[in-house]
């Protein structure tokens, strides 16, 4: 491919590209696998490697192709198939021992396998409709956008991904790609860039929420000629994988994104930096970059004009707190990534003592879309001060886990019920963590709040990362807060003493209230290190690392209580506080849980009731998981005691 | 343990990384692919190689997970613990490898085979809770099933092929 030297080259192969694609979904078979990191651990490999031998068995002339992630990750592996001229339909949670099946009915006898399919969705998107004929079989298949879990989706960034190939990077310029970086070479000037982009409202999908454009006027403002550019791919936030997905599934909207920053802050080098966790994104990354530069969009003389980029992959080696911008930058210098105090701030003195402008893969990823639309089509989105999508990972106890794309201002109710599909089981909802180990957590009752950068602030938990795990009745709030703060307080560099030493006194204290020792003053002290920690730590890891206990303590401080007053567990998740006790009358003294007791702790014979020793007891809960359901006489309780014999006695003679 | 170590590879990966601006981090991960760990010996001649102290070095080895100051054993898994696992069981699966094989989180085997990582969040979380063995990840992971995959793969020194 020779390099494009103007706009008009790239948009001849615009031309070119929509042609040919165009021509192979009017002709011809496709079958389209859900290839990303989700894809791969729920098996999509050997699901793509069954396909290919069965196609080839039944001599079957059809291409098979992967795709990024298409956010319903429950479903997982997604195989599409696309007859000539017809949408693509879904099958969802195909194995192996599925594939025959399908190819046979669905590609030899043209008919829909009715129980696995799950949608139609155009190879143009999400929302799109277009004239075609297709076979009545297909008719009755829902379109995605019919789906509860797309229908109120708005798709901005995730708009490509699992719709196009990520590592042809024709099939993104064939979707306008990199026809914002034409526009913007040929018809803006630096200052038009960012006042678009402060006109569109985008504020930081970092999580913190700053506007995006007036952060770039401070790097384009600040003075001397090197700048740099860095992204920030560090998603460390346990429980959220949006960046990971956009960067699988549609790479290039962030080169171009990125590119068109370069030109309006005047940088010319821009590093990525993204955790060595995320191998697959890494390669894809690798595989867009190699295409633009092959294409002459990135690198010197982008479409021939005098405007050069390039771009730099830097992986991270394992520090959470990378994520925070000043330690990111150490990072990239080689360094211990240890934050540094703020100001000045990176668009001033960055990378190097550069002027450096540093935005999330998001803030970035947005950018064509606000270029090629226009500002107030972008600001038309969402709410007021909050313009544009939010994405989320929804996980845990929800029916529907994935990532889901929301117009800001949308309620979580609506997340969690009409995207999420509500709780599975019949379990009752508890709380919804937003913002991940830093962020904090919501109550049933404020279900009904819209969700934007600030209403989420005001009841105590944050935006954040985007993370949005879902906990039921059977999660404690005390042991979960604990965890939190287990790993907020392990990724501590160590640097400041709030966060160093904070942390580590608010687990001691944590510790002793989920193991029974807790006291009510416990939570006092809980409180007083927060305020500390919140007013004197360095960088957001230390000021947040006590959000998701504080918020725990506002909305379920109850559960705390039980636990410090009481030494009770109403969850009977903590394993201090619980007890195991079998039932005497349902006891049929079969010897499965005395077998299964590590500790010995269970006395009895054949048939004879038996009995715990509760001084034995490790609390282990084997007992409870084995015991047959038809007796289901082991009984889980907290603070509170059953009758039960002192010995073990023959079955039937027991009476109160 | 002695062991010979080819100390002209350092030079080789000095030389493909390049001698950026901050290419000691790159450089240790290189060093860490080539020689699976990151030896004194190592660390001393990436130190006098690009001209910073041992110490320097050190401290930048300490500070992030992902390099390791010993040998490591020839099958790793990794159980994640991040939030959505955590929620779905992974503390349980955790106590159940420890139980089988003795070896808790950052450990590994006497025998060195079997090296045991808790890490945290490998953005699978819709498929909770995941492990990654040998660097191939598995999802919705059940107990029985990972410690029979973790069993065969450590018995025949082989990767079990996916059910």
């Amino acid at each position: 491919m020779p390099k494009l030297k103007s706009v008009e080259d790239l948009t001849r192969v615009r031309q070119s590209a929509q042609e040919r694609l165009e021509m192979r979904s009017r002709t011809g078979t496709r079958v389209i696998i859900g290839m990303a990191t989700c894809g791969i651990a729920a098996g999509a490999g050997e699901t793509k490697n069954a396909i290919l031998e069965e196609l080839q068995k039944q001599k079957i002339d059809a291409t098979v192709t992967s795709v990024g992630c298409i956010g319903i990750c429950s479903k997982e592996p997604l195989v599409d198939i696309e007859q000539a001229g017809c949408p693509r339909i879904t099958y969802c949670n195909v194995h192996p021992d599925m594939v025959p099946r399908l190819i046979k009915e669905h590609l030899i006898e043209g008919n829909v396998v009715q129980e696995w399919v799950m949608g139609r969705v155009f190879s143009q998107g999400i929302g799109e409709r277009l004239e075609y004929e297709e076979p009545v079989a297909h008719q009755a298949v829902p379109f995605y956008s019919e789906l509860p879990f797309y229908r109120k989706q708005k798709r901005i960034t995730l708009r490509n991904c699992g719709i196009i190939d990520p590592e042809n990077i024709e099939e993104y310029i064939a979707r306008d790609g990199y026809a914002a970086l034409a526009k913007v070479l040929t018809d803006m000037v630096s200052e038009d860039v960012i006042d678009e982009v402060k006109r569109s409202g985008l504020r930081g999908r970092g999580g913190a929420g700053f506007l995006t454009g007036l952060k770039w006027g401070f790097t384009s403002r600040a003075p001397g000629d090197v700048k740099y550019l860095v992204c920030n791919a560090d998603e460390g936030d346990p429980g959220a994988f949006m960046d990971r997905a956009t960067i699988e599934g549609d790479p290039h909207s962030l080169l171009e994104g990125m590119t068109i920053c370069g030109y309006a802050v005047g940088a010319k080098v821009g590093y990525i930096y993204c955790r060595a966790e995320y191998p697959l994104a890494i390669r894809r990354l690798r595989v867009a970059i190699a295409a633009a530069e092959e294409h002459g969009l990135l690198g010197d003389n982008i479409l021939g004009s005098d405007f050069s980029f390039h771009l730099r992959i830097k992986e991270g080696a394992g520090a959470f707190v990378c994520g925070e911008e000043t330690a990111l930058l150490a990072s990239i210098e080689g360094r211990r990534g240890e934050p540094r105090p703020r100001p000045p701030f990176p668009a001033e003195r960055g990378l190097w003592d550069k002027p450096t402008n540093l935005n999330n893969v998001k803030s970035y990823a947005n950018v064509p879309q606000i270029i090629l639309n226009g500002a107030d089509w972008f600001a038309g989105i969402g709410t007021e001060r909050s313009t544009g999508t939010a994405i989320f990972a929804l996980t845990g106890k929800v029916n529907n886990t994935g990532l889901v794309e929301v117009p800001m201002g949308i309620t979580l109710r609506e997340i969690i019920y009409d995207i999420g599909g509500g709780i599975p089981d019949g379990k009752q909802f508890k709380a919804v963590q937003t913002g991940g180990p830093l962020g904090g957590c919501l109550p049933a009752d404020q279900l009904d709040v819209p969700v934007d950068f600030d209403s989420l602030v005001e009841l105590g938990a944050v935006m954040g990362s985007g993370g949005m795990i879902v906990v039921d009745e059977d999660t404690c709030m005390v042991e979960l807060a604990k965890f939190f703060l287990t790993f907020a307080t392990a990724e501590s560099c160590g640097k400041c003493v709030p966060c160093r030493m904070g942390g580590k006194r608010m687990l001691e204290a944590l510790t002793r209230i989920t193991e029974g020792e807790g006291k009510p003053e416990d939570l006092k002290i809980i409180s007083e290190i927060a305020t500390g920690m919140e007013n004197g730590a360095l960088c957001a890891l230390g000021q947040l690392t006590p959000g998701p206990v504080v918020a725990a303590l506002r909305y379920f401080e109850d559960e705390f209580l039980a636990h410090v007053v009481d030494h009770r567990c109403p969850s009977l998740q903590c394993a201090a506080l619980v007890s195991y006790y079998i039932l005497p009358d349902q006891c049929e003294g079969c010897g499965i849980c005395l077998r299964a007791c590590p500790a010995g702790a269970i006395l009895g014979g054949k048939r004879m009731i038996h009995v715990v020793d509760q001084s034995k007891c490790i609390k282990c809960g084997n007992c409870f998981d084995v015991c047959p359901s038809r007796f289901d006489a082991v009984l889980k309780v907290s603070g509170e005691s059953v009758q039960v014999p002192e010995k073990p006695i023959p079955v039937g003679e027991w009476s109160v | 343990m002695v062991e010979d170590l080819d100390l002209t590879k350092v030079e080789q990966i000095i030389g493909e990384v390049g001698e950026e601006e901050g290419g000691l981090i790159p450089v240790l991960q290189k060093a860490q692919d080539v020689f699976g760990y990151l030896p004194r010996e190592v660390l001393q001649s990436i130190a006098d190689r690009l001209g910073v102290s041992l110490t320097k070095v050190y401290g930048v080895v300490t500070f992030y997970s992902q390099f390791y100051l010993e040998r490591r054993g020839k099958h790793v898994l990794k159980l994640c613990d991040g939030t959505a696992c955590h929620v779905k069981g992974a503390p349980n699966l955790m106590s159940a490898v420890q139980e089988e094989f003795g070896t808790g989180p950052g450990e590994t085997t006497e025998d060195g085979e079997l090296t045991v990582e808790l890490v945290y969040c490998l953005g699978c979380c819709a498929l909770a809770p995941v492990a990654v063995l040998d660097d191939q990840v598995m999802g919705g992971v059940r107990q029985s099933v990972l410690l029979d995959r973790v069993k065969g793969c450590i018995g025949n020194g082989k990767e079990v092929p996916v059910a």
